[in-house]
């Protein structure tokens, strides 16, 4: 489903090269559970972004579903984004000002779908990460972990192949937490491909396979032996 | 997205950020309406301006006694000099030599003290036929200006201008039927005149009216006139007419060499010449005027939209990242501009309408409404808000999500 060859990263500030990403290739199949690990600065965010095509590589090859994605035209990198991969920032990133229920309804309204069946699925979503009694609130209203949430709501509701999760439990108490990781171990049982960046061992270890970070390469490429489950 | 949700979804995203939209109302609102009111108050200055100088009377000629110029002698004082007849200014009227004139007014002009029981003032007195209302434009407030029956009748009667009403009776007061004295002579006032402006020396209501016949005989025992004013037909025949004149007047006076005239005629044109250099001065002000207020409004809308919209980069950003297309973006930010633009631009055109009025009432001048003004800088305004609404939209949606969401 997921194939990089190769793909480098490499930023460019004025004199200085900062080089995020250096020469990494991996495969991940479709329903895999994957978590990306490594020290910060390691690349583990780049490499998210340009797995989610938030971000082009410098040079390598991305192939999603066998489509070179350096060849995607600009309104097909948008579909893709929209109903191919959902993305749980980790800083969030809800629109400012805008209740939960209209922040989960956005992506929806990109990609057409009725205004009756919008409220039903994000109220559906926002009730799956127990925020239905905070439909109406905006986001300075929601604590951190409450934002959290919503942007987990939002990446889900397209129900995307492909989840793209940085740090998504990096705000949430470890109750929550275990919940966010039982929804995400419902859908790759349902099939969904799942690829989550976290610092956190035991977060890691409910995930099918494990990939460490450093200085741009992957150090560890390692199936996960004791996977854990809810 | 059809249009209408397009419109809505703006409409709920301005409203969202309420103090940032009002701001950005206020920068077009401003820029617009400083425009209308500076535009509309410079026309009313203009109009007040062209309306005094027209109230002189148009396509005037004015005979005076004595020459223009002349080289050596003794010049006598104006009022010394007696070479100009009633005759005379019959015979302009009457001759079949004189085509291009239309109207004929002899004046005797004089000052004099005016006085009513405890109250007296030294005015301009002038002895005028019922033509002098019509050369100098002349319109009454109340009562009735000089007519022939009394130019006829040698009638003791007066008519004021305001200034010497406020004068003698105070303000607002109105005097018909009350008496003057002038030189021992009682008259009863017959009339009071429209006020026409101008102060101190040039007041043009600072004057009183008797027929010119009481004026010469009653009066001042003069058989001869300070002036005679003549309209002529239009004003292209105004050097004709001039020539007319002196032609006539050489011969009535047994003159045949043109540089020993006793008499001098003088035509409107200079006034003319500064009436239209005064409404080019105006038209060059006002474009000015116009040209910075649009200037500077348009700056301060662009600032305005610019630093908006630059500051939304990480929501287009965000936007892009959740799948909406360029077109989206692009189509929603300019239905923002749009929206934010002609809301502005409608109440600025009001605002400035009501400034312009409250300002020209204030000014004292005429409430003028310049219609190129306000369509001018309607869309001057919306046009500059709508490209700079629309300029760094497209810019952030042209960055990669991740970009636009780092901006900072």
């Amino acid at each position: 489903m997921i194939k990089i060859k190769n793909i480098s990263k490499i930023y460019q500030t004025g004199l200085v090269e900062t080089i995020a990403l250096s020469h990494v290739s991996f495969e991940i199949k479709k329903g895999e559970y994957v978590a990306i690990m490594g020290p910060s600065g390691s690349g583990k965010s780049t490499l998210m972004h340009i797995l989610g095509i938030l971000d082009t590589p410098t040079s390598g090859e991305y192939f999603l579903d066998g489509q070179k994605v350096s060849q995607l035209t600009e309104d097909e990198a948008a579909e893709v984004r929209n109903h191919k991969s959902g993305f749980i920032f980790q800083a969030f990133n809800l629109l400012p000002r805008t209740t939960a229920l209209n922040n989960v309804i956005l992506p929806m309204r990109y990609a057409g779908i009725s205004k009756e069946e919008r409220v039903e699925r994000a109220k559906k979503y926002l009730k799956m990460v127990g925020l239905d009694d905070r439909l109406e609130h905006t986001s300075n209203q929601l604590s951190g972990g409450q934002q959290q949430r919503v942007a987990i709501a939002r990446a889900l509701v397209m129900n995307p192949a492909i989840l793209l999760a940085d740090e998504p439990t990096g705000n949430i108490a470890s109750v929550q937490a275990e919940e966010i990781m039982k929804i995400f171990q419902d859908l790759n049982t349902q099939g969904h491909t799942i690829i989550m960046i976290t610092h956190e061992a035991d977060i890691a270890h409910y995930a099918k396979r494990i990939i460490h970070l450093k200085d741009g390469k992957i150090v560890v490429d390692k199936l996960n032996g004791k996977q854990r489950k809810t | 997205m059809n249009l209408i949700e397009l419109f809505f979804e703006s409409l709920g995203t301005l409203t969202l950020n309420k103090t940032r939209t009002g701001l950005a109302i206020l920068g077009i609102v401003i820029g617009i309406g400083s425009v209308i009111a500076l535009v509309s108050l410079g026309q009313a200055s203009q109009q007040a301006v062209q309306s005094r100088i027209e109230s002189l009377g148009s396509n005037l000629l004015t005979v005076e006694p004595g020459a223009m110029r002349q080289e050596g002698g003794v010049r006598g004082a104006a009022g010394g000099r007696t070479s100009l007849t009633w005759d005379d200014a019959k015979e302009i009227a009457s001759s079949a030599q004189i085509t291009t004139i239309s109207k004929v007014s002899p004046e005797l002009s004089r000052r004099a003290q005016v006085i009513t029981g405890s109250n007296n003032t030294n005015t301009q007195v002038v002895g005028a036929t019922s033509t002098y209302a019509d050369v100098h434009k002349i319109t009454m407030s109340s009562g009735r200006f000089i007519s022939n029956r009394d130019v006829e009748g040698i009638t003791k009667v007066v008519v004021v201008g305001p200034q010497v009403v406020s004068d003698l009776f105070g303000d607002g007061a109105n005097p018909v039927g009350q008496t003057v004295r002038i030189n021992s002579q009682v008259l009863v006032i017959v009339g009071v005149t429209e006020s026409k402006g101008g102060t101190g020396f040039m007041n043009q209501d600072d004057v009183i009216y008797v027929p010119l016949s009481t004026a010469q005989k009653q009066l001042f025992g003069a058989n001869y006139l300070s002036s005679i004013a003549l309209e002529a037909k239009n004003s292209d025949v105004m050097v004709e007419a001039q020539d007319q004149v002196g032609y006539l007047l050489l011969a009535r006076h047994r003159l045949t060499d043109p540089s020993t005239a006793d008499f001098s005629i003088m035509s409107q044109q200079d006034i003319l010449n500064m009436a239209s250099s005064t409404t080019g001065t105006f038209t060059a002000l006002l474009s000015g005027i116009a040209a910075i207020s649009l200037l500077v409004g348009g700056i301060g809308i662009m600032n305005i939209m610019l630093v908006t919209v630059t500051e939304r980069t990480r929501e287009i950003g965000l936007r892009k990242a959740l799948g909406a297309k360029k077109k989206i973006i692009i189509e929603q930010f300019l239905t923002e501009a749009v929206i934010l633009t002609f809301s502005g631009g409608i109440i600025g055109v009001i605002l400035g309408i009501i400034t312009s009025y409250f300002l020209s009432g204030v000014v004292g001048v005429g409430f003028v409404l310049s219609l190129s003004a306000i369509i001018l800088a309607f869309f001057v305004s919306v046009g500059i808000g709508i490209v700079f609404g629309w300029y760094p939209a497209q810019k952030a949606a042209n960055l990669q999500p991740i970009e636009a969401l780092r901006y900072e």
